[in-house]
């Protein structure tokens, strides 16, 4: 079994099909997303393979070390900033397809009009441990 | 009594369930609540017997869930197929568990899943922690794996290959939870070799005690890892090395040689050495042909460049690389490997920072990175 991080932008990967900001669709649609959400979740916990889910809000601040007794100093958020991350599943599963696959589903979660937004999400493998036999 | 002594009861118990006309799924679920229970009652007050207790109340656990059960389930029953008790005695319920748990139906991460449990006592949650996932979606994975047997005879003799394949793939995991999962496949391998004269499942033990030896070499205290050449050789474990040859000797004089014998000679030979200069490293390459032979596995051939490389010079072992898939994991860290010893430093550097862009976990990419960051220091300086 390998580790996939399912990425979700809101800013930074390519256009979706149905490229609907949410707050133009209808309050059932919406609906309908976060329940095909919760549903492909239920689904990945049913079938072993569900690790973790989580949103993030699209506020964020960059922060940095300012010196020695110094208090951090915060800045942004950057308007500019390309990558803009909304969230995340991490699956582990048997395979890279199988990871894809599921991709895929999330993918078509349905928008405005119930129509998929075939959404681009990026697929990230874990960095695992160090097997034991190496030689 | 010790939790690891306890756990060593849970095939036999389940066994016995079995044998009284519980199915298997019913009966892992009940000794598995009786384990939970032991486990909170025992510290306080230890049964003289615990064998007889663990059975005792695994058994009113499932006859508790077979009562609950049958108003839900009435109708269920009659589609049912009907559980086909073994006849017990001919065949170990030990070994049978071993079959049945890793079942060519069930997918390698299952069989893995519900050996542990069911096999190795192990609560789902200890399974969980293991395997860095949520104790729900690993309870889902067992009682899926459950469900896929739910149709073999339990009195069905099974494919020791496969048995001997998941428990590799335990010993084999890296992660460190609150289980020693390599500690805990060398218990359930050394349970199985007692109770089956077959050659590989010796090979099998070697290997993994050969490798355990060497645990505490391996990395330092801060994570990294230390190449087996540049190991402390003084921390391997020489009780547990001698009892590897031990054991693989004894499988080797049977003539039956298999990938597990050929892989643990291997690591018999790098034990053999009190330094790394004294390897012997021709007969390791005859070890890897006879590997190469009997798996024509691409990441045998890779290791025998390796070899090749210590036996006949980075050029024979450039040579012995040059046919292989370049996309082969590892294969840029071997070539910067080879490069490097054959006086190549800017090859080498190149590589090793190409190596450890794909390393597939962290310890081996901060290892790599060092590598390539030496080498380019010295052609820097």
């Amino acid at each position: 079994m390998a580790k996939y991080l399912l990425l979700k932008h809101y800013r930074g990967a390519p256009a979706a099909v149905n490229d609907v900001p949410m707050d133009q669709w209808t309050p059932e649609e919406i609906s309908a997303h976060v329940r095909y959400m919760d549903d492909f979740a239920a689904r990945l916990e049913g079938t072993g393979e569900f690790v973790d889910s989580q949103a993030l809000s699209p506020e964020g601040t960059f922060v940095r070390y300012d010196g020695e007794g110094r208090p951090p100093v915060t800045d942004g958020p950057f308007a500019e900033t390309k990558d803009l991350i909304a969230g995340w599943m991490v699956i582990d599963v048997e395979s890279y397809e199988r990871a894809l696959e599921l991709a895929g589903e999330l993918s078509a979660a349905p928008g405005q009009g119930g129509k998929p937004i075939h959404e681009w999400l990026e697929v990230r493998p874990f960095l695992a441990a160090p097997p034991t036999i190496t030689d | 009594m010790d939790e690891v002594l306890l756990r060593t009861l849970t095939p036999t118990v389940i066994g016995i369930l079995v044998r009284r006309g519980a199915d298997f799924a019913a009966a892992e679920d009940a000794v598995q609540d009786a384990l939970v229970e032991s486990v909170r009652g025992w510290p306080d007050d230890p049964p003289r017997d615990p064998k007889g207790w663990l059975v005792a109340v695994a058994w009113r656990k499932f006859l508790d869930a077979a009562r609950a059960d049958t108003s839900r389930r009435r109708r269920e029953v009659l589609v049912e197929a009907e559980p086909v008790p073994g006849p017990g005695g001919a065949v170990d319920d030990t070994l049978q568990l071993y079959f049945l748990c890793a079942h060519p139906s069930l997918t390698p991460a299952s069989a893995v899943a519900l050996t542990l449990r069911a096999v190795g006592g192990l609560t789902t949650r200890q399974v969980a922690q293991a395997y860095l996932v949520p104790e729900a979606t690993m309870a889902q994975r067992i009682s899926r794996a459950k469900r896929t047997v739910s149709g073999v005879r339990f009195d069905q003799p099974g494919d020791v290959a496969t048995v001997l394949r998941v428990l590799y793939l335990v010993f084999n995991e890296g992660y460190s939870g609150d289980v020693d999962l390599a500690a805990e496949a060398i218990r359930l391998t050394r349970q199985l070799a007692a109770k089956t004269k077959h050659e590989e499942v010796a090979g099998l033990l070697a290997l993994m005690l050969l490798h355990h030896a060497r645990r505490p070499a391996r990395t330092r205290p801060d994570g990294s890892l230390v190449p087996l050449a540049e190991q402390d050789r003084s921390l391997w474990d020489t009780r547990m090395i001698a009892e590897g040859v031990d054991v693989l000797q004894a499988a080797l004089t049977r003539d039956r040689v298999g990938e597990f014998q050929a892989q643990a000679a291997i690591a018999a030979l790098h034990a053999d050495a009190r330094t790394a200069a004294e390897t012997d490293w021709v007969q390791i390459v005859e070890w890897y042909d006879e590997l190469v032979r009997l798996t024509d596995s691409p990441i045998a051939r890779l290791n025998r460049a390796v070899a090749v490389g210590q036996a006949d010079g980075p050029r024979a072992g450039l040579a012995a690389l040059a046919g292989l898939d370049p996309s082969l994991p590892r294969h840029a860290a071997v070539a910067a490997y080879l490069h490097e010893r054959d006086g190549d430093p800017v090859t080498a550097a190149r590589l090793y920072a190409e190596a450890a862009r794909s390393a597939p976990n962290l310890p081996e990419r901060d290892h790599l990175t060092r590598q390539a960051a030496r080498l380019n220091a010295e052609l820097g300086g």
